[in-house]
């Protein structure tokens, strides 16, 4: 009996010193082992009586059970500490910075159109384009403009010849619309503008958003809801206000500037309308049954005063100072 | 359209400020652009009348003055300006005066001399900007009566922007007019005297064109005093609206355009042959016009001639020859009616804008033409004298003005606002147009100063405009709901924009124009499409490619110190088509300095065409693209392709040519690409295969071939004799150096074979290799061992 206490108290001393695998499993052999202390006391259980047998069995078992446990716990805390000493080892300076490529960003127009295009299509609004070079005919004539109407002069139009100009407003493009669809239409479309024009406040190109509704029942009190709505959702300001004040665009009757409240006044942002019985005659739609409204938005203005823009020039110049600010 | 408001309110007086008042006007379509004061405020500044100038004891350039402001004792008031003099009349801050620019006038001792105001000039009173001394007054102005007063200070300009439609208010009486329907305010028209005529004498007039110009009247009148001075109440009108003062006959033409809105013309009657004829110019007829400009004319011109010689462009602008001087002792007055259409364009055509061109081609009020002729010669008999001939007056066919038909039922539909009979009639009183109602329909005959109404949507306009925007409410449309389309086989240019972006661009918009010799140079184009009207010569022609705009953004932020640059623009190019012009919509990029920005774990290399190519091709996945060398004016001519897709070329790739590199002063080599949006933008649904049971084989191929065999054609090669079970061939090696000639190039593939039935055996595999081996040898390419 004592040497059995002694056989546990001699292993469970040497394993605790033991800091290697391999040691620990050699040391194990010295108890548990073909030739191991504990091994010979079993084989010794074959000289004892009957009557003593089972009890010497079960007290060299009781020893072996608590040999093997401590072992295991030996080895368990071995790759513990083997496991974190290479977690320590590894460990990396996480504050370093990340690898690869970065990111490029949109321009602020292309930003701007996509939010614009985002609300109009929540409503069921369609996108349509146009060409840039556009007839004189659909700038101007399909638009109820025709030659030397006064209102060409409002226009500082880019001549390519005496036939072809500039576009100078995406209006256009609702002619175009409206000669290949039927109503009820529903469309936006965004695209560039030009005006022979150059200043902190005007650029000779620049983008224009354009909105057509045409149905049975649309009105102004309609035409003052949407446009309402989407700058109220444009500018997130469920308290902005919008004004209305009567104009004159020969391709909409009644005809208003949309004004909006900024820092205590009003800003001008856009003209809009009822379209004009003689724009729908053009284009084979019966004025008695349809109605329409249009409405034009200056997009870079729009983006001015989202973003804090203060010179429009900057929007062409490139400068990825400027550019990257929109990221 | 700029005006005094107390002339404004001579007229009609409604009981609103300034500010109410113009506000009025912007919500009725009449945008006041400007409302200022005609002189900053300051007061307590009389007209005085210098007695006596002695110089100061102490002060060489100091004067002491005796002055009288109109009370029993004279000021002493001491002066530095080196104008004053016995006997002028100045304006005069007295004791308590405050200035512009809140200088406050005290009692105060001038070395040694007590002064009691000071005498001011123009500048003092914020009335210039510059002066010369003090300010002369006329020697009849009254002393004591308050500056302001005297000068009406306490006035206020209204610059109008008018809408083209509202030519009816380019006068005071249709302003007046306006303001009297918007407010309620009783309207007060000046008085119009028709003057007995005393002359007998009478220019015939013929007009040619009743069309161009239904109505034509005009007078003599002689024995005119040119010399006489315009009076003060005129001048200051008429300077008030922005008016030049020419002389006294001219200034009243024009004063009366200005009151009545009808444009007017004095001849000097003296300067004529013969009769007055309206005609139409002929073919390159030449003129000289008042402000010394010749003009060649066009037979579409109007022109007003004598018997020998044409006199004016009709409505637009007087000729030198026949002008008004102070010398004029005879003038014949013009006053006609001349159809919009006859005058529209016709200015600016010669490059002119006059405020007569401006009002005729809008729309002048043909009912009052002869009473403002009448209202001219008045004015020129109590100012000029003389005596006055008969009028000679040519009628055609006047503008008719048809009843126009509203429905109070289409009022609603179209404002979405119900206003009832009353409330439109009431609207229609107020504007002065005549109509008859009867239950839904009204039956409106608009007034000849109206030349925007002749529909009823002009009329549903006028209701809106009185009945306010701001009383109509807003309101959500109601319509069925229906979902747009959205077809999967085109691809969104928004998904295609954040691709370039997830691989580090940055979009810019550039202008569309450029400069033409950059075109010449970059793109090769000898024949752009050119701007007649440039804002700018380096501005002068369309792009036909995005290249321009794109070196040109690089070259401004490679100024600004950037080191690395990537950009891209999506946008239309223009070229010239038989009759017409192509355009193109593409997508365009251009990378400079290194590959990866500047970081810890990368070596920095030089971005070249392979990184761009790969980036395209990312865009363009899952479709595949081709690239065949080829050389392009901008490029690089051994490093540059065209780039196809399905067969078509949709664009090009390549480095810029090392001479436009030096040229632009980039120290290093740029990457640019573009590509037609349409290639990029189609996209197909895709259709799912069934994933094969077997696992594929692998086997690679290295070969030695000759630098000048492009990979591609050994890819076409193994591909095109469809070697059965290989399902793909990668390039994924390509070495140079030892072991290989200098001449040859390794090059290593990895061909995929896979059956769906089985799994492939050597035995099955080895011809197939065989077969690859054999062509490539064909190709002149060597398996390496």
């Amino acid at each position: 009996m004592e040497q059995l206490q002694q056989i546990l108290d001699q292993a469970l001393q040497q394993f605790a010193l033991i800091s290697d695998e391999a040691e620990l499993e050699q040391v194990k052999a010295k108890y548990l082992g073909k030739e191991g202390s504990l091994t010979a006391l079993l084989k010794g259980l074959g000289k004892l009586s009957n009557d003593e047998r089972p009890a010497a069995g079960a007290r060299i078992n009781v020893v072996k059970q608590a040999i093997e446990a401590a072992l295991q716990q030996r080895r368990d805390a071995l790759a513990l500490a083997k496991l974190e000493a290479r977690l320590a080892a590894e460990s990396l300076d996480v504050t370093l910075p990340g690898r690869g490529i970065s990111c490029g960003g949109l321009h602020p127009v292309t930003r701007t159109l996509e939010r614009i295009e985002h609300l109009f299509h929540s409503l069921g609004f369609a996108v349509s384009a146009g060409p840039e070079i556009e007839h004189d005919f659909y700038n101007f004539t399909a638009l109820n403009i025709p030659a030397n109407h006064p209102a060409r002069a409002m226009h500082d139009t880019f001549y390519i010849d005496p036939e072809h100009v500039l576009r100078t407003h995406t209006s256009p493009v609702q002619v175009r619309y409206m000669e290949e669809n039927q109503p009820p239409l529903k469309i936006i479309s965004p695209g560039r503008v030009y005006r022979v024009d150059s200043d902190a406040t005007h650029s000779p190109m620049f983008h224009q958003v354009e909105g057509l509704w045409v149905d049975e029942h649309v009105s102004f009190a309609n035409l003052k809801g949407v446009v309402q709505d989407f700058l109220q959702r444009f500018f997130e300001q469920d308290d902005l206000q919008v004004r209305f004040r009567p104009s004159f665009f020969p391709f909409t009757e009644p005809s208003a500037e949309m004004d909006m409240s900024w820092r205590g006044g009003w800003l001008e942002i856009g003209g809009c309308g009822m379209v004009h019985p003689n724009v729908l005659k053009h284009v084979n739609i019966d004025s008695e049954k349809y109605l329409g409204f249009a409405f034009g938005l200056g997009v870079e203005r729009l983006a001015m005063l989202r973003y804090g823009v203060n010179d429009l020039r900057q929007f062409y110049e490139s400068d990825l100072r400027f550019l990257k600010q929109f990221n | 359209m700029k005006f005094s408001e107390n002339w404004l309110r001579t007229w009609v007086n409604p009981d609103l400020t300034s500010d109410e008042l113009g506000h009025v006007l912007t919500m009725a379509g009449l945008e006041v652009e400007d409302l200022a004061p005609v002189a900053p405020a300051f007061n307590n500044v009389v007209v005085a009348e210098v007695l006596s100038v002695e110089k100061h004891p102490d002060a060489d350039r100091l004067n002491v003055c005796q002055v009288n402001v109109g009370e029993a004792e004279p000021l002493t008031i001491v002066c530095g300006a080196a104008n004053v003099a016995v006997g002028i009349k100045v304006p005069c801050a007295r004791i308590g005066a405050v200035l512009p620019g809140d200088f406050k006038i005290k009692q105060a001792k001038v070395r040694g001399i007590a002064s009691f105001g000071m005498l001011c000039s123009a500048v003092e009173l914020g009335l210039a900007t510059e002066s010369d001394g003090l300010w002369l007054l006329p020697v009849d102005a009254p002393v004591g009566q308050t500056v302001r007063e005297y000068l009406d200070l306490d006035d206020k300009l209204f610059t109008l922007k008018l809408t083209p439609n509202r030519s009816d208010c380019s006068g005071m009486k249709g302003v007046a007019r306006e303001v009297a329907a918007l407010t309620g305010s009783q309207l007060q028209p000046v008085a119009i005297v028709a003057q007995p005529v005393t002359l007998a004498e009478q220019l015939q007039v013929v007009v040619e064109d009743k069309e161009a110009c239904p109505l034509y009247c005009g007078r003599l009148v002689r024995g005119v005093n040119a010399k006489a001075q315009t009076p003060v109440w005129m001048q200051r009108r008429l300077e008030r609206s922005g008016l030049r003062l020419i002389n006294v006959v001219v200034d009243i033409t024009n004063y009366v355009m200005m009151e009545q809105g009808q444009p007017m013309h004095a001849f000097d009657a003296e300067k004529l042959t013969g009769g007055i004829t309206v005609r139409p110019a002929s073919q390159d007829e030449a003129l000289t016009l008042l402000g010394g400009q010749a003009v060649v004319l066009d037979k579409d011109v109007l022109v007003i001639a004598d018997d020998a010689r044409v006199l004016a462009l009709a409505g637009v602008m007087g000729g030198a020859d026949s002008g008004v001087d102070a010398s004029t002792q005879s003038v014949f007055l013009e006053a006609a009616f001349f159809h919009p259409d006859a005058i529209a364009g016709r200015a600016r055509r010669f490059g002119l804008a006059t405020d007569s061109s401006f009002r005729f081609e809008r729309g002048v009020d043909f009912a009052a033409t002869r009473q403002a002729l009448e209202r001219a010669t008045q004015l020129l008999l109590e100012i000029c004298g003389g005596s006055v001939g008969e009028i000679s007056e040519v009628r055609g066919e006047m503008p008719v003005r048809a009843a126009i038909s509203l429905r109070v039922s289409r009022v609603a539909r179209v404002l979405g606002v119900a206003l009832d009979n009353e409330k439109i009639s009431g609207i229609f009183n107020r504007l002065q147009f005549e109509f008859t109602a009867s239950g839904d329909d009204f039956s409106v005959l608009p007034p000849s100063f109206r030349f925007d109404l002749s529909i009823e949507s002009d009329l549903i306009e006028e209701i809106a405009r009185l009945y306010g925007y701001d009383n109509i409410p807003a309101s959500a449309p109601q319509a069925a709901l229906t979902m747009l389309p959205y077809s999967e086989s085109q691809r969104p240019l928004a998904r295609i924009q954040q691709t370039l972006v997830a691989r580090d661009y940055q979009e810019i918009v550039s202008y569309a124009f450029v400069e033409e010799q950059v075109e010449r140079d970059l793109c090769g184009n000898d024949n752009p499409v050119a701007l007649q009207n440039p804002i700018a010569s380096n501005l002068a022609v369309m792009r036909s490619s995005l290249i321009v705009g794109l070196v040109g953004a690089l070259r401004f932020n490679l100024n600004r110190k950037q080191a690395r640059v990537r950009l891209f623009e999506a946008g239309a190019c223009f070229a010239k088509a038989e009759n017409n012009y192509v355009q193109t919509q593409r997508l365009s990029g251009i990378a400079y300095g290194a590959c990866l920005p500047e970081q810890w774990g990368a070596a920095a290399k030089p971005v070249d065409f392979y990184d761009v190519k790969a980036d395209l091709e990312s865009l363009f996945a899952p479709q595949v693209l081709r690239f065949v060398a080829a050389s392009h004016p901008a490029l690089h001519p051994g490093r540059s392709a065209q780039i196809y897709c399905a067969g078509k070329v949709v664009g090009w790739i390549g480095e810029l040519h090392p001479h436009w590199q030096q040229q632009y002063d980039m120290a290093q080599a740029c990457v640019w690409f573009e590509v037609e949006l349409g290639a990029l933008m189609q996209a197909q649904v895709p259709h799912m295969t069934e994933i094969a049971k077997f696992l594929p084989v692998r086997r690679d191929l290295a070969v030695l071939v000759d630098e000048c065999v492009s990979a591609q054609t050994l890819l076409d090669t193994m591909l095109q004799i469809n070697a059965p079970y290989v399902q793909e061939v990668v390039l994924f090696d390509v070495y140079r150096g030892r072991g290989v000639e200098p001449s040859k190039k390794s090059l290593a593939f990895r061909v995929s074979l896979q059956d769906t039935q089985k799994t492939l055996t050597d035995a099955e595999i080895e011809p197939v290799i065989s077969l690859l081996v054999d062509v490539l040898n064909k190709q002149g390419a060597q398996l390496r061992m």
